[in-house]
């Protein structure tokens, strides 16, 4: 009897687990492909460009550009959901349909082209060096007595070691903020990738001060809008991008996000510009 | 040999001298330890007030990042756990049936995903729901966690239930076959039951197991669990380190939960059945419970049964 | 299938080879603590049994990627321990790996052990202690060694979970299989050849694995 009174217990606490677990799934299962909805695939955890806030809202430069173009296109903000779209599966995720546009520091190139069509771009980064505030780099050749820091896998790791500092030791982690914990501590000497990126992290509040960009141009990485292959929006976005330049909200937001930095990038690249 | 004073002798007035020297000397190494730790975290303005203040003035951090994470982690664990478990209870069956052709593809599903890390296992069911399902993007990364873990798990459990069989003393079953039980009966009425709750312990270690490869899903899937709500927090407030101890005391508290639960659950299982004639008794198990991802998993030969107690 | 595997570009044997290594050193490193941490459980002192039992509840409920990770965030970056290596170079990633994995699996090797003490009969004991023998010698001389022989099979469990737990070093940059798998599917866009490729790699180094250990298990069992 005990026994089965224990078996019956085991069983009412499986059933709970489902009933609860039943719950927390449908919440999750609203959104994504109803009518009506235009999906964007930004970046959840990147100060200054693609941020999730404390309220759970959506902040950063390519936030607002996704918005404006979405309003270009004709959607309300309230139609705009964002989707998380970390960068090795950015491709996967237009040509799945999983998104309809990915606005998310996604860097034209060839190989990508192959995948993937690139309207815009809308701006022009150049991979840069994050260093302490009292650490000079005095030019390029200097790099290779530097301890680098990168995200592993990420053109930025691939371009130290092929082009300009061959010899620079290299440590790869999963995300930039962990090479700033060895920055700060003096472990690493250098966090490299592109500069509107060292730009959210030098502006982070707990983080003003600290770090200084070292202001050189290493590579020319320009930003698209990833679409789908062969989309039939290219043109329109194209036309969004070009509006926003001229009525003067691509300054704007580049005031609001980058200002607080000290970071003035270069001014807004051609449509149809290629590295 | 649960009672472990057994490997040693009552301490006599000079031993228990003794035992306070060897304590007071690791006690100082510990708290050495300690202090440099937090002198050195102190120095590199880790320990400052605005690092871990966000956990304690901005319910935020909790509402928008930590409980949804937790509440997907816990999402993930449970559907794993209620799938993982019966599949788990049919294949460890199905490796000790008499038939060849259920025995042995049964011990091949097991062999194969206990082989593989349980984080390709995830990969290869996001690309298969990709390719050839329908299931939406917003739930498919739950699904490939899901679908990884119960393939891995389901092949542990099995192999624990089969050890909780095999440990079964031989009367048990020739008893139930006796009093003319057919061999279905004799697993579902007799075996299992025993089984199962002489593997307990070993159960909720993998159960634990379980919960710690949520996180597994969250840095290649993009599944929001709980480890991933540590990229979010730092991004806003610059604070890895705090985050990051923060989340680790939450596994830790949730795993405690869970064991607790367990032995709770167990205590009452096995209230007045220590008579059972199952050869694993409670001690026993408790230690087999933690000897790694498959404790006990084995046919019986060694870790399995303890025969050496009464 | 298989037109990706170019050989000369993708260290493919250098990279198992160096999943082998982290295997290898994290297995004699956890059983050297995981003992010592069975022998501190069962021990007089009060203070060394608390700590054992501290220490294996806090490190097996933790995640092991938070270990690995907190090892070379919080030790190397932030507390300069850097493990007698530069900086920066291969060895230092591979060292703190090496030792997050001890801490993590040394925990499941401690609680083996003392299941492993648990099979041995209580007349044991009590006759080596009869015979006047000290705690460390009943331990080491009598019941040690038949606790080993009885929990060979839960032991080659946790050195499979290990082998395949190695994966987790890839998050701090160690190049082993699991990031070299991941650096090919980003290069090379083909994720289900690549991610069979190596599932098919691990089997390769875990199923003979357990099988012979299976068998030694079986061989070296204190018969009683």
């Amino acid at each position: 009897m005990r026994l089965r009174k224990a078996t019956a217990l085991t069983a009412s606490a499986v059933a709970l687990t489902l009933a609860a677990t039943a719950c927390g799934g449908d919440d999750d299962g609203g959104d994504g492909g109803g009518g009506g909805e235009f999906v964007i695939g930004i970046k959840f955890d990147q100060p200054g460009l693609g941020l999730m806030n404390p309220d759970g809202d959506y902040v950063g430069f390519d936030v607002d550009v996704a918005t404006y173009i979405a309003g270009e296109l004709g959607y309300e903000p309230d139609q705009i959901v964002f989707e998380e779209a970390p960068s090795p599966e950015r491709e996967n995720l237009l040509s799945r349909g999983d998104v309809d546009m990915i606005v998310a520091s996604y860097s034209i190139s060839e190989e990508r082209e192959e995948r993937v069509d690139f309207a815009g771009p809308y701006f022009l980064a150049h991979q840069d060096l994050l260093v302490r505030a009292d650490y000079e780099v005095p030019d390029e050749e200097a790099i290779n007595d530097m301890t680098l820091c990168s995200v592993s896998g990420s053109t930025s790791a691939a371009n130290v070691q092929r082009d300009f500092a061959p010899d620079a030791a290299l440590e790869e982690y999963n995300t930039y903020s962990e090479c700033l914990t060895g920055l700060e501590n003096g472990a690493i000497d250098a966090l490299t990738t592109d500069d509107s990126i060292l730009a959210g992290y030098a502006a982070q509040e707990t983080h003003q001060g600290k770090f200084a960009l070292a202001g050189l141009q290493l590579s020319d990485e320009y930003y698209g809008v990833g679409l789908p292959k062969d989309s039939e929006d290219l043109d329109a976005v194209n036309e969004a991008i070009t509006a926003m330049v001229e009525d003067g909200s691509w300054d704007q937001f580049v005031e609001e996000h980058f200002g607080p930095a000290g970071y003035e990038p270069e001014p807004a690249p051609e449509i149809g510009a290629r590295p | 040999m649960s009672n472990l004073s057994v490997l040693y002798d009552a301490p006599g007035p000079r031993a228990r001298r003794r035992n306070v020297y060897y304590a007071i000397g690791f006690l100082a190494v510990l708290v050495g330890g300690a202090w440099w730790l937090v002198s050195t975290l102190q120095d590199k303005g880790q320990l400052e007030w605005s690092q871990w203040e966000p956990f304690f003035t901005d319910s935020r951090v909790w509402t928008t990042f930590l409980l949804p994470g937790l509440e997907n982690t816990l999402i993930a664990a449970g559907l794993s756990m209620a799938i993982a478990l019966p599949l788990g209870a049919l294949l460890g069956i199905g490796r000790l049936s008499d038939h060849w052709w259920v025995r042995v593809p049964a011990g091949a599903i097991v062999e194969f995903f206990r082989a593989i890390p349980v984080l390709l296992l995830m990969l290869f069911a996001n690309e298969a729901y990709a390719l050839w399902t329908d299931v939406d993007r917003s739930v498919r990364p739950l699904y490939a966690v899901v679908t990884g873990l119960v393939l891995y798990n389901a092949s542990v459990l099995a192999e624990v239930v089969r050890a909780g069989v095999l440990s079964l003393p031989k009367g048990q079953a020739d008893a139930a076959r006796a009093v003319g039980m057919r061999k279905g009966q004799l697993m579902l009425y007799v075996l299992l039951p025993q089984a199962v709750t002489a593997m307990l312990p070993a159960i909720v270690s993998q159960l634990v197991v379980i919960v710690k490869d949520t996180a597994l899903g969250g840095a290649l899937l993009g599944y929001s669990e709980l480890l991933g709500s540590v990229g979010l927090i730092d991004g806003n407030y610059a604070n890895l380190l705090a985050a990051f101890a923060v989340v680790a005391v939450l596994y830790i508290v949730l795993n405690f939960l869970l064991t607790s639960f367990a032995s709770w659950l167990e205590g009452r299982i096995r209230r007045g059945k220590r008579s059972t004639g199952a050869v694993l008794t409670t001690d026993m198990n408790e230690e087999m419970a933690m000897a790694g991802d498959v404790p006990g998993a084995t046919d019986g030969a060694a870790g399995g049964g303890g025969p050496g107690r009464t | 299938m298989f037109d990706f595997l170019d050989l000369d570009r993708y260290d493919l044997f250098g990279a198992f080879w160096t999943t082998v290594q982290l295997t290898v050193f994290s297995a004699i490193g956890s059983l050297i603590l995981g003992t010592l941490l069975a022998a501190m459980r069962v021990s007089p002192v009060p203070v060394m049994r608390a700590f054992g039992t501290a220490y294996v509840h806090i490190f097996r409920n933790t995640p092991l990627t938070l270990i690995i990770v907190a090892c070379s965030q919080l030790l190397a970056l932030t507390l300069g321990m850097t493990m007698w290596a530069d900086v920066g170079t291969d060895t230092m990633g591979f060292r703190l790996a090496v030792l997050g994995f001890v801490v993590y699996t040394s925990t499941f090797v401690c609680e083996a052990v003392r299941s492993g003490i648990n099979t041995v009969p209580v007349g044991q004991a009590e006759a080596a202690r009869a015979l006047g023998l000290s705690f460390a010698q009943v331990l080491t001389m009598i019941v040690l060694p038949q606790a080993f022989r009885s929990v060979v099979a839960p032991l080659a469990n946790v050195l499979i979970a290990l082998t395949k737990n190695t994966t987790v070093a890839a998050a701090i940059g160690v190049s082993e299989a699991a990031l070299l798998m991941r650096d090919m599917i980003e290069q090379e866009a083909q994720l289900v050849p690549i991610a069979t490729l190596f599932a098919f790699g691990f089997i390769v180094l875990t199923l003979p694995t357990g099988l012979l250990l299976g068998r030694l298990s079986k061989r070296v069992a204190v018969k009683r």
